[in-house]
């Protein structure tokens, strides 16, 4: 490595024998880059430049056409609206719960805060499969909350409300942890400001604190949204799995790798990764925007 | 969260205060706490010995064995990995970062069924190095090699994101110092790096760990489901949950879900005790 030529002797100041390196990493005395980052990139090659450039190459051996057809074809289809449209659908009703969850974390003390705001992340230590089944369990015709709904007419399980109550516990911690630390910060001086100035606690909210909050807001839901878009194990317990109606796009990928295509579930992945590309691009956009709006 | 900020308690509106936390405590209660409760109950809905003959299985106990096999090469790979990637990337400045953090958190918004489908199409039947394989008579699908590459693609960016933020605002100046004084550089990593991040690197550890032993969407797309052999304890659950055997699959799930408990109160006490020596934006 040719870092570990200076490694004896370090000088402080100028070492005019790097300066061939220096166009690529500015000059430093401690050693281990080139092993480091060697370890670095030969470690995410494999592990994820390899894989994802298979994923990206696979699909287009069915041609342009194919590839259209695989994703066009109407269970695919159905499956990509559904994943999309209750993620949006969760994640959007994860906004409302995610601002009261964090506003009583961080504004009032009571008893037994400290505990809830641990289980908050409760969603992400669960493992997926886990939730997935106790979900079930208890929203199924036979569970305590699937029967109270069942009285009154409404099928939870194995419907798409299903889905959407599992993608919802899914995503709330994303919108939590988002929310807190802006909440925390909030200069609260503000707030006393607009109440010096006649505002009620309506106005106070709708004008001086969303608007604070909504860069975060946005990162919070699209998170929730993202992780969403791809889960699996908490969904496809609860979920039914009726082609065309409860059948998620995670799903349909296994399915088509059961029937050995190959190239069908390439198709469905790599379009789910653009797609979510594509929404993530949005939204960085709209949290630029927000961002600068909520500058006086 | 940070410890030091203490909410405040004095509002003008304790009626609507009480109300708001009230609707906290049922959202949460409903939605998070109850599937808990119902994997701890319905595990032991048939008795306790009948929980423990579930647990005892020879399935169940290969289960456990292949989880914990698959998490003990899987996390250190990818704690290795998290320090170099930190390393070079904190403590040096170089062209191409923002693009090497970019490629690090990919795996982050990708879908867990995708991270395994990658390794099917490289190594399945019909993958890219399928025949090669088969010739050679080497599997990674169907067995442990490719649910250990599965959890490592899924784990991958846990260490990494614990530790570059808080090296990058520790800089370089004390191994620099170090350095200086005539220490060789590692005995700089040793004797200062290592100590300055090493509550970070337990709480990427802990964080990789939980999530490879409970992965289920990766390493259910590259097991094949043989019982016994390539069923990690994520993947034993819904294989009993699919034959109609709940209390089985809810006796594995119990120990899943303490795993999870586990994982959540170490990993609370971690940022009560060093929240300060933990990175800021450690949430993900």
């Amino acid at each position: 490595m040719t870092d570990q030529a200076i490694l004896p002797r370090p000088t402080l100041g100028g070492a005019p024998a790097r300066a061939r390196r220096s166009r690529w990493v500015e000059h430093s005395i401690l050693p281990g880059f080139g092993v480091s980052l060697g370890i670095t990139l030969a470690y995410l090659g494999a592990i994820v430049v390899l894989p994802l450039i298979a994923l990206a190459i696979r699909p287009w051996e069915l041609g342009l056409e194919g590839v259209w057809h695989a994703l066009a074809a109407p269970r695919v289809a159905a499956a990509l609206r559904l994943s999309f449209g209750l993620s949006a659908l969760a994640a959007l009703l994860n906004a409302p719960l995610g601002i009261l969850i964090a506003w009583t974390l961080t504004r009032y003390d009571f008893l037994g805060r400290r505990v809830l705001d641990a289980l908050v992340d409760l969603p992400f230590a669960l493992p997926t499969a886990v939730a997935g089944i106790a979900l079930t369990a208890i929203y199924a015709p036979t569970g305590p909350l699937g029967a109270l709904a069942a009285k009154i007419g409404i099928k939870t399980a194995y419907s798409p409300l299903g889905i959407f109550i599992a993608l919802v516990f899914i995503g709330l911690p994303f919108v939590v942890r988002a929310l807190q630390p802006v909440l925390q910060d909030l200069d609260r001086e503000v707030e006393e400001a607009a109440t010096t100035l006649g505002a009620n606690s309506l106005q106070r909210a709708v004008m001086v604190i969303l608007p604070a909050l909504a860069p975060s807001l946005v990162s919070g839901v699209s998170l929730a949204f993202a992780r969403a878009v791809g889960e699996y194990g908490s969904v496809v317990f609860i979920a039914g799995n009726l082609p065309g109606k409860t059948e998620i796009a995670p799903l349909l990928i296994v399915i088509k790798l059961e029937q050995y295509d190959y190239a069908g579930a390439a198709a469905i992945g790599l379009a789910m990764v653009a797609i979510s590309f594509g929404s993530l691009i949005l939204i960085n956009l709209l949290q630029l925007f927000l961002a600068r709006r909520g500058k006086p | 969260m940070t410890v030091e900020a203490r909410p405040i308690s004095k509002t003008r509106l304790p009626g609507l205060a009480a109300l708001l936390v009230l609707a906290s405590a049922i959202v949460m209660a409903v939605l998070v706490l109850a599937p808990l409760f119902v994997v701890f109950g319905d595990a032991f809905s048939k008795g306790f010995s009948k929980y423990l003959a579930s647990i005892r299985d020879p399935d169940a106990v290969a289960a456990v064995k292949l989880t914990l096999l698959v998490a003990a090469i899987a996390v250190p790979l990818n704690a290795l990995f998290g320090i170099a990637a930190a390393w070079c990337i904190a403590k040096f400045e170089f062209r191409g970062k923002s693009a090497l953090l970019t490629l690090i958190d990919l795996p982050f918004s990708m879908s867990p069924v995708v991270s395994g489908l990658v390794w099917v199409l490289l190594f399945g039947a019909q993958g890219w190095f399928g025949t090669w394989l088969i010739d050679h008579d080497v599997k990674i699908i169907f067995a442990t090699t490719g649910l250990v590459l599965a959890t490592i693609l899924v784990t991958f960016p846990f260490v990494a994101r614990e530790l570059i933020p808080l090296m990058q605002d520790q800089g370089a100046d004390e191994e620099a110092a170090a350095l200086t004084l005539g220490a060789s550089g590692l005995t700089a990593f040793w004797k200062i790096t290592l100590p300055n991040i090493r509550w970070a690197l337990l709480y990427g550890v802990l964080l990789c760990n939980a999530r490879a032993m409970g992965e289920f969407g990766a390493v259910s797309v590259v097991s094949g489901h043989i019982r016994g052999l390539t069923t990690t304890l994520p993947l034993h659950v819904e294989v009993l949950y699919n034959d109609y055997d709940f209390v089985g699959a809810f006796a594995a799930a119990s120990l899943l879900a303490s795993l999870g408990l586990v994982t959540l109160v170490l990993k609370t006490t971690l940022e009560w005790r060093h929240a300060g020596e933990l990175s800021a934006n450690r949430r993900h």
